[in-house]
């Protein structure tokens, strides 16, 4: 269980994330939602200290994670980033395998894991496993991180707009992936997205944030029945009022 | 042309030691100190405004200037440890070229880092590295091809600075050069030339080859080129580490300056050390004039040849000018034992003063005979001097005393400078008293009527160290006292300068005929 308590970041004068309180149970997904300098980012970044919080804590398993060092916590915690950020000099299998190496797995379990990684992102390990990133297509390259980030498998998986940077198909593909995996591992994450439709697909509860403070959470449905403010109501409404107008501007005329 | 080919091997490996060194030190220094400037972004303006500094330096200078700071640490040394620090050849040499290739090294590591994505350099993080995991599996592997570009471009310019080590004692393809320049031999300047260019691309080469190798993960590239680096270096450095090792046994060490004259004298001693003594010698020559007395008050340097009026003027900055050439010469003796416990063995028996020269067609045409006869046309004329003459005392006392003004003077290298009026490119030059091409040129030497140039007679001095340690020496060298006269030693000069012969040649038919004085030969 990941526990995030009165959290707070200051850059400069701006208050980007202020007193946030935050439970994620065991084997849930949770969404961070809010536009851009909501503070959603930053928030997951004091996860793992990628950003050192001014005040708060953040407790994994009980545990303060302000008590561990940061390389060890990170280890413990998987990392997808927006960029990708795979290592343009290692090939797939070493990106894969990064984090467990760093762990001093033994040669012959790290690479059993990553082909079953591989696997599991649905990229052949015979043909990917020895490729360089540059060679890989967007969508390739971002299952590969998927899969860097669960190679040592994690308590607790971080996601930054992962699939933010995809074309639409793609992104629907690794949405669809995504949630099969997630539930097949029983996956505890944090999913940060500023996308509606990719919320309320991928949460078991969504968080929405504006201006560094938690506006208000809970499961898709409840956030649709009872929002808790104007912002919610009109964030939540757009998907739908999209459809709606979509559906109007593409009707042959006279249709209702 | 074969007898310079001869010389090849050991300059070239001479070289090729002292580039490989001062890049291997170079990059030990600037890796990690460029490391340590992206960790600490305030250190890096003035890391890297210094490294920048001294690349402004000019490199003789930097190169030369190692010698008296030498000498300074050495007597530190001297009193602190008891053990001395040489001021001239290898060493001097290898302080500067190192200094020298910190700047390209150091700044590619700072650009190399720096410009790693910052996206990857927080995955680097994010998935679980520490600091120094993060540089060697990802920030330094990326980073390699700039910082190889600045290790290339470190390697071409330690090559070619590196002939440069020559005046500072240190022999190198720049031998070839000096030397060559000097004695108007263009096949060994060409030589060196070659060789020099040819040790670059080489050099550039293999470090590229690492490069390669390491990047593509080759093992076998990577170890041939290491291979190949460590075989020269052990190959070259044999020699090195005998000079370093062998202190005890170590040579008797003759300095030349940079022109044909101190060529052949460093050669006549050498030799006749040889027969008498059996004693091993050495010279290093093409040395700039101060760091030659500088090396022999250090005791790098045992012996060689310089000129009462030079000391006189430059060394005890004495302005007065006794018209009685004994008297300096007593004076400088007195001088170099009490203040420097330099001996003097002796003055050979003839003067090398810096005179004042113009085609006699010339000096024919304007009526000058005399250096007063030059101030009224000094204005309309050109004036050219080697490269200390417009910086040494004797030529600011000659413009004040005459009230000479020329149109233009330039400073350029004593070979060309006889050429160059010759030619009538220019009108006066500074020419030395006994250079054969005083005569084989037509040209006329002024009369310094009002007596300010000093006399300058040669006298052959020996260091402190080896009036202790070597006596014997010094009392095989008395007999050379007054054995070489000015015509004698124009007609040596003409020899190496107009017809070609080597000086160490030249040197071995002078000591071959004891008492039979050869006659200034003809002009060709």
């Amino acid at each position: 269980m990941l526990r995030l308590v009165e959290l707070r970041k200051r850059f400069g004068d701006t208050v980007v994330v202020d007193r946030l309180d935050l439970i994620v149970e065991r084997g849930e997904r949770v969404v961070l939602l809010g536009g851009s300098g909501s503070g959603k980012t930053t928030t997951l970044k004091m996860v793992n200290r990628l950003i050192e919080p001014d005040g708060g804590r953040v407790e994994i398993d009980g545990t303060d994670a302000a008590t561990l060092a940061p390389h060890e916590l990170r280890r413990r915690i998987g990392y997808c980033f927006q960029q990708v950020g795979l290592f343009p000099h290692l090939t797939v299998g070493e990106n894969v395998a990064i984090t467990p190496r760093l762990l001093g797995w033994e040669p012959t379990r790290i690479a059993a894991r990553v082909d079953e990684l591989l696997d599991l992102v649905e990229l052949s390990p015979a043909e990917f496993r020895d490729r360089l990133p540059a060679s890989l297509s967007g969508g390739q390259q971002q299952r590969v991180g998927v899969a860097r980030a669960l190679a040592a498998a994690p308590s607790l998986v971080l996601l930054d707009e992962p699939f933010g940077a995809l074309d639409p198909l793609t992104r629907d593909r690794l949405q669809q992936s995504f949630l099969v995996i997630a539930r097949r591992l029983a996956l505890t994450a944090i999913f940060v997205t500023h996308d509606m439709i990719e919320a309320l697909l991928i949460g078991d509860r969504i968080a929405v944030m504006r201006d560094g403070r938690l506006e208000q959470i809970g499961t898709p449905a409840e956030l649709l029945a009872h929002p808790a403010s104007e912002y919610v109501r009109t964030l939540l409404a757009t998907p739908f009022q999209q459809i709606e107008r979509v559906r109007r501007a593409t009707a042959p005329d006279g249709a209702p | 042309m074969s007898d310079q080919l001869a010389l090849l091997p050991g300059y070239l490996a001479a070289h090729l030691q002292l580039t490989l060194v001062a890049l291997f030190l170079g990059t030990a220094v600037s890796l990690p100190l460029g490391i340590w400037v992206t960790r600490h972004p305030r250190a890096e303006a003035v890391v890297l405004g210094l490294a920048g500094m001294i690349q402004t330096i000019p490199s003789l200078a930097l190169l030369a200037v190692m010698v008296p700071l030498l000498a300074l640490a050495g007597a530190a040394s001297v009193r602190a440890f008891g053990v001395d620090i040489p001021s001239i050849g290898y060493l001097p040499a290898i302080i500067g070229l190192t200094l020298y290739s910190v700047l390209p090294i150091l700044r590619n590591t700072v650009t190399g880092i720096r410009g790693v994505d910052p996206a990857i350099v927080e995955a680097a993080r994010g998935v679980g590295m520490t600091a120094r995991e993060q540089l060697r599996i990802v920030e330094l592997p990326l980073a390699l091809p700039v910082i190889v570009a600045g290790i290339r471009t470190a390697t071409v310019w330690v090559v070619g600075i590196a002939t440069l080590s020559t005046p500072v004692g240190a022999a190198s393809l720049g031998n070839y050069i000096f030397s060559g320049l000097q004695t108007r031999n263009l096949a060994a300047v060409l030589i060196g030339c070659v060789a020099s260019a040819a040790l670059a691309l080489g050099l550039d080469g293999l470090v590229r080859m690492l490069e390669i190798g390491v990047r593509t993960r080759r093992r076998g590239i990577v170890t041939c080129a290491v291979g190949i680096l460590v075989a020269l270096y052990v190959a070259t450095g044999a020699t090195v580490v005998r000079d370093w090792i062998g202190t005890s046994a170590r040579p008797i060490t003759i300095g030349a300056k940079t022109f044909t004259e101190q060529y052949i004298l460093s050669e006549i001693l050498s030799e006749e050390i040889g027969r008498t003594t059996a004693r091993p010698t050495r010279i290093v020559s093409s040395l700039g004039s101060t760091v030659a007395f500088d090396a022999l008050v250090s005791g790098a340097l045992d012996l060689y040849v310089d000129y009462t009026g030079t000391i006189w003027a430059t060394i005890m900055k004495r302005s007065d000018v006794p018209t009685d050439p004994a008297i300096v010469l007593a004076e400088v003796s007195h001088y170099l034992t009490d203040t420097h416990g330099i001996t003097m063995i002796g003055a050979l028996g003839f003067e090398n003063a810096y005179a004042l020269a113009m085609r006699d067609e010339a000096a024919g045409r304007l009526g000058i005979t005399t250096i007063s006869d030059l101030t009224a046309h000094a204005p309309q004329l050109v004036m050219a001097g080697d490269y200390e003459f417009f910086s040494r005392p004797e030529w600011t006392r000659l413009a004040e005393t005459y009230g000479l003004r020329f149109r233009d003077r330039r400073s350029m290298d004593s070979s060309l400078m006889y050429t160059a009026v010759a030619s009538a490119q220019v009108d006066v030059i500074s020419a030395f008293s006994t250079d054969g091409r005083i005569a084989a040129l037509g040209l006329t030497v002024l009369t310094d009527d009002r007596h300010v140039i000093p006399p300058y007679d040669a006298v052959l001095l020996a260091s402190a160290r080896l009036a202790r340690e070597a006596p014997d020496v010094l009392a095989a060298l008395r007999p050379l006292a007054g054995r070489i006269g000015a015509d004698t030693m124009r007609h040596l000069n003409a020899e190496v300068d107009q017809q070609g012969a080597s000086p160490h040649a030249v040197a071995e038919k002078f000591l071959a005929r004891p008492g039979e004085l050869p006659t200034l030969s003809p002009a060709p």
